[in-house]
């Protein structure tokens, strides 16, 4: 293209180092109070001091004690050389908080503090942003919770014992909403999902999504990228799905704020047509960025493309120990644009020749294969193997009923066997309940997707489906 | 780079905000995109020349620096057959308001699409193909994707309409020419992207496509900045 002016956006800190700031060896909670235990400062000092390993400081320029630790006047007074800052003062002596932080070599800060733009101070914004640019400083905020890194850190003010936490995994979290993130990551809790880094960045003053895609892109503990977003700024979207498409991880959105277009007479007819939404939605698909209507969907789609980094074209095989959930799978498949295509003669009779003699002749084997109520593991692994090896299928959905007397607790793992023999994804569906989680963590244990609702499986393979750019 | 008489033609209508009819299509003209072949005239013996040299049946349209949308002022007439029709379109549209003359068109057939831009605040430049005509805004069977379009995007686009039965020869009907569409489409997109932020939206509606041709029958420019 002759133009450079919508080739060239990209974020304007992409050169800064976030290293020190999402892996410090080292932290300061400055504004620490001394008689308000309940102070946001104070929940992030206590939290990290008596549940985490790395060295945390306290900081107020009253100086004194705190839990019998020394609260140190200002950063630089700290005898040891800080990685990351968490700023939680007053708004209007962030700036300076800030360039103390500068001035004592910390490698960067995460602004709680709220009191800036969203509150109508851009001026302050301002001031704080160009001290930090100036200075190649980087910093999460303002107006945020901050960093959630599993086992090393935790920047939100919330009492440890509040938070739902998930199993360490591969998905990175980002969200605007420190509220959103902490109900997204109560959700992954619930479904088994591992999480890698969940980061606020709130008024995203400085590091914005562009800027964590590129971050987490590059962080070995991370395969996939979830982002809840309100808004970009202008000509941020371009950039950001620009970095996503190239950035070699799934990346799934879920976005707020769908106004409708509204139709002007005065408009032209396209700009009426293609809203904010429309045209949100439809660049995402076009790069290959899943985007997620809800925020259930957003975990679905996380576990199962955590498990399996793939895309398909959509063509689904689906194998269950019951008429009517084949039926329902069939439907969701449809609904969602996925195919569910009838196997030949040939295909049939292959079905058929691998199951146990018991099934044989009361199995359908169509698509969906109903391998009945009398079916039992053997035989839901003999047609998870046939369809692994069919190359007219892309993914493989199993029903699975635990209650059904030949299914035992071991299946999620044998069926792991298929999968890790074949490569071809296979998704579960299992009633979640407390009696079955020994079935369930068969498969969550040997990171495979295992969803507690018909449609919730029919999700997990559209999420392949999706992550392949249209 | 867009040519000098791009520019020029952008600039002449900054006060504006908008291209009209004839002007729009010089710019899609020059950039090497299909345009009906047309004369702009305020004098119904220089429209009815025209007429018979192109051959009936014609298309007249009203133009006008108050009017953005022509058919809601029955500012198009189609279908006119001989010189007795042209002269009472022409008569009729000389009451619309701002009225500076009628464009006289040669008739297209084919499947009618709509082709779009918006710059958009977030993404930059977008690119919309869909069912055209004066219905678009009801059946809103469009595809949008981020400009420069890729190959790819092109073909996905196509796939993704409703209406592609209809440009593949729905029943009995001669397939559209995809290869003059594709053609299209790539050159609208350079334009676009060369049109950087002077532009904030485009309607090519409609682009009428058959199997020997795409060609721009209307189109508006909506200049950005006002």
């Amino acid at each position: 293209m002759t133009s450079t002016r919508f080739n060239n956006w990209s974020a304007q800190e992409g050169k800064m180092d976030l290293k020190r700031l999402f892996k410090p060896e080292t932290m300061a909670v400055i504004g620490v109070s001394l008689n308000n235990e309940s102070h946001p400062a104070n929940v992030i000092y206590n939290k990290n001091h008596l549940r985490y390993q790395i060295p945390v400081y306290a900081v107020n320029s009253k100086g004194g004690l705190i839990r019998g630790e020394p609260v140190y006047p200002k950063i630089g007074d700290i005898p040891a050389k800080i990685d990351l800052a968490i700023i939680a003062t007053k708004a209007d002596i962030v700036p300076t908080v800030t360039a103390e932080c500068i001035e004592a070599g910390v490698g960067g800060a995460v602004v709680i503090s709220g009191g800036f733009s969203e509150a109508g101070f851009t001026d302050l914004q301002d001031r704080l942003v160009s001290t930090a640019r100036e200075a190649g400083f980087p910093f999460i905020g303002p107006n945020c919770l901050g960093i959630f890194s599993p086992f090393l850190m935790d920047t939100f003010f919330i009492p440890g014992e509040r938070m739902v936490i998930p199993r360490k995994g591969k998905v990175a979290m980002v969200s605007q909403s420190g509220g959103i993130l902490v109900d997204h990551m109560a959700k992954c809790a619930l479904e088994g999902v591992g999480v890698s880094l969940a980061v606020s960045i709130g008024n995203k003053a400085l590091i914005n999504e562009i800027d964590m895609l590129k971050y987490l892109s590059e962080d070995p503990g991370t395969e996939v990228i979830t982002f809840y977003l309100e808004g970009f700024d202008e000509n941020e979207g371009r950039a950001f799905v620009l970095a996503a498409a190239t950035c070699g991880k799934p990346v799934i959105v879920l976005k707020s704020g769908r106004t409708p277009a509204g139709s002007n007479a005065v408009k032209s007819h396209t700009a009426s047509i293609a809203g904010d939404y429309e045209v949100f939605s439809s660049v995402m698909a076009q790069h290959g960025v899943v985007e997620a209507t809800d925020e259930y969907e957003i975990v679905t789609f996380a576990e199962s493309l955590s498990c399996y980094k793939k895309t398909i074209n959509g063509n689904i095989g689906i194998i269950t120990g019951s008429g009517g959930h084949g039926a329902l799978a069939t439907d969701a498949c449809l609904s969602h644009g996925l195919k569910v295509p009838r196997f030949s003669e040939a295909e049939q009779a292959e079905l058929h020749n691998s199951v146990s003699p018991t099934i044989k002749n009361i199995a359908s084997f169509s698509n969906p294969v109903d391998l009945t109520g009398s079916a039992t593991d053997d035989d839901f692994v003999a047609a998870a193997l046939t369809l692994s090896r069919n190359n007219n299928i892309e993914c493989i959905i199993v029903l699975l009923l635990p209650y059904l007397p030949g299914i035992t607790m071991d299946l999620g793992a044998r069926l792991n066997f298929v999968y890790q023999q074949e490569g071809k994804p296979i998704v579960a569906y299992v009633p979640h309940v407390d009696k079955y989680s020994m079935l369930i963590d068969g498969f969550t244990l040997n990171n495979m997707p295992v969803a507690h609702t018909v449609e919730d499986a029919v999700h997990m393979a559209e999420a392949m489906r999706r992550y392949r750019p249209c | 780079m867009l040519r000098e008489e791009v520019l020029s033609l952008l600039s002449e209508a900054s006060s504006r905000g908008w291209l009209m009819e004839p002007q729009a299509k010089e710019v899609f003209r020059l950039a090497g995109l299909d345009v009906t072949r047309f004369l702009w005239t305020e004098k119904i013996q220089e429209a009815a020349r025209f007429a018979s040299e192109i051959g009936y049946p014609v298309v007249a349209k009203v133009v006008s620096p108050e009017v953005i949308h022509k058919s809601d002022v029955s500012g198009v007439v189609l279908g006119i057959s001989n010189d007795k029709q042209l002269g009472e379109a022409f008569k009729a549209m000389s009451t619309i308001r701002g009225f500076q003359g009628v464009i006289v068109e040669e008739t297209v057939r084919g499947t009618e699409l709509i082709l779009g831009m918006k710059l958009d605040k977030q993404f930059g430049p977008i690119i919309m193909l869909g069912t055209g005509g004066t219905a678009v805004e009801i059946y809103k069977d469009v595809a949008i994707r981020m400009a420069p379009l890729r190959e790819q995007d092109i073909e996905s686009m196509l796939t993704s309409l409703k209406a592609r039965p209809l440009l593949e020869g729905y029943r009995g009907a001669e397939p559209i020419s995809v290869e003059a569409l594709k053609t299209m489409l790539l050159a609208f997109s350079s334009l676009v992207m060369e049109f950087e932020n002077k532009v904030e939206s485009i309607d090519l509606n409609p682009v009428i496509c058959n199997a020997s041709r795409c060609v721009i029958t209307d189109a508006r420019i909506m200049l950005a900045g006002r």
